[in-house]
């Protein structure tokens, strides 16, 4: 495949794992939580290469997962003892985030490992540090990481469809249905933390936070059904990974904080123009008619 | 008859603040029992620790004489109707279908049998005309029908509903109680988290009242009287309806 085909396959796969993940984030309030996850996978990653003086993607996922786990236990931790929710997050994933970043400038030297490259990613590398595979070949490692990713993020989804959505819309009455609530929790932690660590490399801890929230968020103007969020999810994520390759392509800038842009020019589109929600419909629409009276 | 629910020396506490003191009382099968106190009392509090939402401090909860856990199948719960989130995008028929996935059980999908038996039970609640609408499209009353509707479709045999008649309209409330008293002919037990003195005589047959500790509990007609309702909210009550029972 070309140079620019492998951009745009792995940018679409950043685009539609962080899609999916994005809906559940936003549907159960806790876009915060994509942020603090983004920052504190660094810490992940770094001790991960310190352990195995490798940067390879398998122990990289591992780390990251790890540390994303331990940052949503610290919040909610933090949270039992009296802290705000918000609180807790801001100071879990600074602090976490702070630690990654001493150990990079003391222990981790000059390693290809430093603070630019984790805040922005570096996308227009991924081509070339490549993996050779059985009967396809050469694919570059974060294509097959994200690939992964994608496969069991959208298994994990569809298996628990159901209860995805019960935990997110009523936790209460999930628990009193015997769902193990908590235990879920930590395993959409740790499909967040994946799918960011994942995509991390591509577009780096700032741009993945937008790919995982903006999308969603977009999406959720549009319809009324959580299927159909999801799909419109990935694909807005998809459509914003080609319009930011080829607004970088022309304006010759970086391609991650295009894509972000993009994000942010799909939503100001939904949030203008989408016939349920947008600020259009509200101008031209007459105002809801008075309810039918209730029937006993 | 064995009670459905027995609780003894029930401790709990809210950030801190002890909420239940000492609480201990136990429900017969086949009422329907108003809980009452002034706010603060700890009724909501009563539920989810009843239900194992909050932790308890101390005391013993037994369901059908057995644990909790062993019992959830035969428990329904209406939360307050403030502790979701409206804008959730799904419809009614969906809202109701989610009283099921504890039947449904894991990497199974609903099916056609679960629709019908949500369509029913929406039916059962004069909300078959909503199923496909949003939710947040619905007003208060129709949303309240909704909790009620998916309650329904759990089939279980001891239901706890918290404050369903707050805020909902005239005929909501008639369809509310109407359900409630069919449950109960059937031979169910269902709780209620109430607050408006003025219908307690009206709607239940038994009646808990609670500040932070069981103030009395029996039927209606014993134990809801003018000395009862002073002794469980204070001063803070200026005005009782005329007591019917």
């Amino acid at each position: 495949m070309s140079y620019t085909g492998w951009i745009l396959l792995t940018a679409s796969l950043v685009g539609l794992s962080c899609g999916l993940i994005g809906c559940l984030l936003i549907l159960r309030r806790m876009a915060m939580m994509a942020d603090a996850i983004s920052h504190t996978v660094l810490l992940g990653i770094v001790i991960a290469f310190l352990i195995t003086r490798e940067l390879s993607g398998v122990h990289m996922l591992i780390g990251a997962t790890l540390a994303g786990l331990l940052t949503a236990v610290l919040v909610q931790w933090l949270h039992t003892t009296g802290v705000q929710q918000e609180a807790s997050i801001g100071i879990v994933f600074t602090t976490l985030f702070a630690i990654g970043v001493v150990l990079i400038a003391t222990k981790v030297g000059n390693a290809h490992l430093d603070v630019q490259h984790a805040l922005m990613g570096e996308i227009t590398f991924i081509p070339w540090e490549t993996v050779e595979l059985p009967i396809v070949g050469a694919v570059p490692q974060a294509v097959l990481m994200l690939s992964s990713v994608l496969v069991v993020v959208l298994v994990v989804l569809l298996a628990l469809y159901k209860e995805w959505k019960i935990t997110s819309f009523d936790p209460a009455l999930a628990a009193s249905l015997g769902l193990p609530v908590v235990l879920l929790h930590y395993l959409f932690m740790a499909m967040v933390s994946m799918t960011t660590v994942a995509a991390f490399d591509a577009v780096g801890a700032i741009m993945v936070v937008a790919m995982l929230i903006t999308p969603a968020a977009s999406a959720y103007l549009w319809t009324d059904r959580l299927a159909v969020m999801l799909a419109l999810s990935g694909g807005i994520g998809v459509l914003s990974a080609f319009i930011g390759y080829y607004i970088a392509a022309w304006l010759d800038t970086s391609i991650s904080g295009s894509m972000a842009f993009a994000t942010g020019i799909l939503f100001m589109i939904s949030f203008i123009g989408s016939p349920k929600y947008g600020m259009a419909s509200r101008w031209t629409k007459p105002p809801e008619p008075a309810e039918a009276p209730p029937r006993a | 008859m064995d009670p459905v629910l027995q609780v003894n020396q029930l401790n709990a506490s809210y950030r801190k603040n002890k909420v239940l003191t000492d609480v201990q009382f136990q429900i017969a099968p086949g009422t329907l029992t108003g809980i009452i106190g002034p706010n603060g009392a700890g009724k909501s509090t009563l539920l989810k620790v009843l239900l194992e939402l909050h932790p308890r401090l101390s005391g013993t909860v037994s369901f059908f004489g057995t644990t909790y856990a062993k019992a959830k199948s035969r428990i329904g719960y209406v939360p307050q109707r403030g502790t979701v989130d409206w804008d959730f995008p799904t419809n009614a028929l969906d809202v109701v279908m989610m009283g099921l996935y504890g039947k449904i059980g894991w990497l199974r999908w609903p099916t056609r049998k679960h629709r019908e038996l949500a369509l029913q039970a929406l039916n059962e609640m004069g909300m078959a005309d909503y199923a496909e609408r949003q939710i947040s499209q619905l007003s208060g009353g129709q949303q309240q029908r909704v909790f009620l509707a998916r309650a329904l479709v759990q089939d279980a045999d001891l239901y706890f509903l918290d404050e369903p008649l707050a805020g909902v309209d005239a005929a909501t409330e008639r369809a509310i109680m109407n359900t409630l008293k069919l449950l109960k002919e059937q031979g169910k037990t269902v709780l209620v988290v109430h607050h408006d003195l003025q219908t307690v005589a009206d709607y239940f047959d038994h009646v808990f009242m609670l500040n932070r500790t069981v103030v009395a509990h029996g039927p209606t007609a014993d134990v809801f009287h003018q000395n009862n309702i002073y002794r469980t909210y204070g001063g803070t009550i200026r005005w009782m309806g005329e007591k019917s029972g």
